[in-house]
């Protein structure tokens, strides 16, 4: 197991480089962009001279290389600044508001998709060359050519607008929020055994959840049917039968196979799953990482989008370290 | 039937007659095992030999009855032990495979599950079959291992750290975890070295010794000469001689059984190796009449119009018009 440590050290060591680079991008891409924080705070009626006073106190005025160091120097520390308008909160506090919110979101998002795919996938390669699986590869095409916001939509219209059986919106009715522990309401509801805050906070993440985890499965679908197909044609299979192994055991082993490669797509889908999120977050007017990424975009609030992107960078990347350490779990020819 | 009546006596394991394995493709039905009918004797250990493509690894998967569409059992019967294992049903079948007939794969490389220990594996294999509790199972295991000649604690490796020869044993202990009347090998050696060979054929004829019947399937003559009491060979589906090994090897009575021993290499090179002209045929458009006249250096008229009726020569089974 020394290597696996190893292994995650590097790791975790690449995350440093990978979050710079993205950084840089990021910070030089916002001040290419016409506009600034100052600007679309205060609106255009204001007096060139207060404009300028307001960007001098704000940094803006500095060398944009001298502003660069400056700010990299502050995150190597820690401090991600100020919001850069309105209330100027420390941006890790705003993100800290926003995160649990995403991070619910995409969880069951993406445990969804993963559960619709291998469940679809592996009907579609137990019975191969069936309507079933003509049906199955005609889902993975569409779910996986969706896009978000319509598709959101539509799901609105038939659960919460002809139906009334779901909320369209929100995280939760409003008044009902469980105590404030991880700020995930899922979980601090089931903490503090508020079943009350625990169904609102279900019901509301249903359709958010769901409209993400369709289209993240088509391509779950696909490759969990071409495994499947490939592992149960393999000796091994056979070896299985010929000891006389019941056909469920060896559908579960089969399945244990096949789901190596599906492990590997889990951890690139997850950054695709963020940026899914953040349509899906604007569908349903979800309070989390993205919709408060777009607004701040809209505000050209530097350090807002900069302290974002950070978070992300570091999400994308936990999550491909825990992705990669179930690999070496399940498949003991990594581990060794 | 007068083949059958000639192939009854007691003591039987098995009894194949009149089997038929066909192939379904576009391109029209492929005959790989056509009309087959043979015996095997309690403890007897038998090899069935012939090129690739003869459809001896058909016959076997047929008998375990694994055989996967598009191919089929078309017609026939396997007497095993007296009950006819094509009219089992599939549950009843399942618990045969394994239990009462054991059988041993080609390449050891890809016959086991990557995923789960040796251990979890023949533990499974057991507890199918038989109602007992993981540590008595794991216990079993570790013999099974000793038996075959691994140290029991590699009950707690993966597949990957075991190399070829281990893992062909690992198979064999599998195949007999549960201690079957019949083994069934299919080339159970062709993918190892020769040394690894021969242990492999070493703990095949101890399982003979304890009371098993063993059909080995190989490609390889010398190899099934030298092990199996009685040879069976095989051509584009048929079986064209079946008899004593040791007679068949001194005087083989089909042109085809000669040109394959004539083909074997032979390590003082006190003879020139004669290779056989042609190819095995198209099966899905076999030649009329024998299927072995193209290639046959003694065909005559009748051979090509008329399929050979398989005839009792000097206590041997031959399916040619030359002894008739």
């Amino acid at each position: 197991m020394a290597s696996l440590k190893a292994y995650i050290a590097t790791r975790a060591l690449l995350v440093i480089p990978t979050v710079i680079i993205l950084l840089t991008l990021v910070f030089f891409i916002l001040r290419i962009l016409p506009g600034d924080p100052i600007a679309s705070m205060v609106g255009q009626k204001v007096p060139p001279e207060v404009l300028e006073r307001l960007r001098e106190e704000a940094g803006l005025n500095k060398p944009i290389y001298i502003q660069y160091f400056e700010y990299l120097f502050n995150i190597i520390h820690g401090n991600f600044g100020r919001s850069m308008i309105w209330g100027k909160r420390p941006v890790i506090a705003e993100i800290m508001d926003r995160f649990p919110a995403t991070l619910e979101l995409t969880i069951f998002g993406f445990i969804l998709s993963v559960l619709i795919g291998v469940f679809t996938g592996s009907i579609a390669a137990f019975k191969r060359n069936s309507k079933l699986d003509a049906s199955m590869r005609i889902y993975s095409i569409i779910a996986y050519s969706l896009f978000i916001p319509w598709f959101g939509m539509v799901l609105q219209m038939i659960f919460g607008v002809y139906l009334k059986i779901l909320p369209i919106a929100g995280r939760i009715t409003p008044g009902v929020e469980p105590e404030r522990i991880t700020t995930l309401y899922v979980l601090d509801s089931i903490l503090t055994l508020n079943f009350q805050a625990l169904s609102s906070s279900l019901i509301h993440l249903f359709l958010p959840s769901l409209t993400l985890g369709i289209v993240l499965s088509g391509a779950y679908t696909r490759l969990v049917r071409n495994n499947l197909i490939d592992i149960l044609s393999q000796d091994f299979i056979t070896a299985y039968r010929a000891r006389g192994v019941k056909d469920r055991k060896i559908a579960l082993h089969a399945m244990k196979n096949a789901f190596i490669p599906v492990i590997t797509l889990m951890g690139l889908q997850f950054a695709i799953l963020l940026a899914g999120a953040v349509l899906t977050e604007t569908t349903f007017s979800w309070p989390g990482m993205g919709t408060f990424l777009l607004e701040r975009i809209q505000y050209r609030d530097y350090n807002s989008v900069q302290g974002a992107i950070v978070f992300y960078a570091l999400f994308v990347a936990l999550i491909s370290l825990i992705v990669d350490v179930i690999y070496a779990l399940i498949d003991p020819r990594v581990r060794y | 039937m007068m083949v059958a009546e000639s192939l009854a006596s007691n003591n039987k394991v098995l009894k194949i007659r009149n089997l038929s394995t066909h192939y379904f493709s576009r391109r029209g039905v492929l005959k790989a095992v056509d009309r087959v009918s043979m015996d095997l004797r309690k403890q007897e250990f038998i090899g069935i030999v012939g090129e690739s493509g003869c459809g001896k690894s058909t016959l076997a998967f047929s008998i375990m009855r694994l055989i996967q569409p598009p191919g089929k059992i078309v017609e026939g019967e396997i007497l095993f032990n007296g009950k006819d294992l094509l009219k089992l049903k599939d549950e009843e079948m399942r618990r045969v495979r394994g239990k009462e007939i054991g059988m041993v794969f080609q390449d050891p490389m890809t016959s086991l599950d990557p995923l789960e220990k040796i251990g979890d594996q023949i533990v499974e294999t057991i507890q199918m079959h038989e109602d007992v509790d993981k540590k008595e199972a794991l216990e079993k295991a570790m013999k099974l291992l000793e038996s075959v000649g691994l140290p029991g604690d590699r009950v707690n490796y993966y597949p990957h750290q075991l190399s070829g020869g281990q893992r062909q044993r690992v198979m064999i202990a599998l195949a007999i975890a549960l201690n079957p009347t019949l083994l069934i090998a299919d080339e159970p050696t062709t993918a190892l070295d020769v040394i690894v060979q021969e242990k492999i054929m070493e703990i095949l004829e101890k399982m003979k010794r304890e009371g098993r019947s063993i059909i080995l399937i190989t490609h390889d003559f010398s190899l099934a000469a030298e092990k199996s009491d009685r040879i069976l060979i095989m051509y584009a589906g048929w079986i064209v001689e079946m008899g004593d090994s040791m007679k068949l090897v001194a005087e083989p009575l089909h042109p085809y059984t000669k040109g394959l021993i004539e083909s074997v290499p032979d390590i003082w090179l006190a003879r020139k190796i004669k290779t056989m002209p042609g190819f095995p045929p198209d099966l899905i458009n076999p030649p009329p009449g024998c299927k072995f006249h193209p290639r046959c250096p003694k065909a005559k008229e009748i051979c090509k119009r008329e399929e050979p009726p398989l005839i009792e020569v000097n206590g041997r089974l031959v399916k040619c018009w030359l002894y008739e």
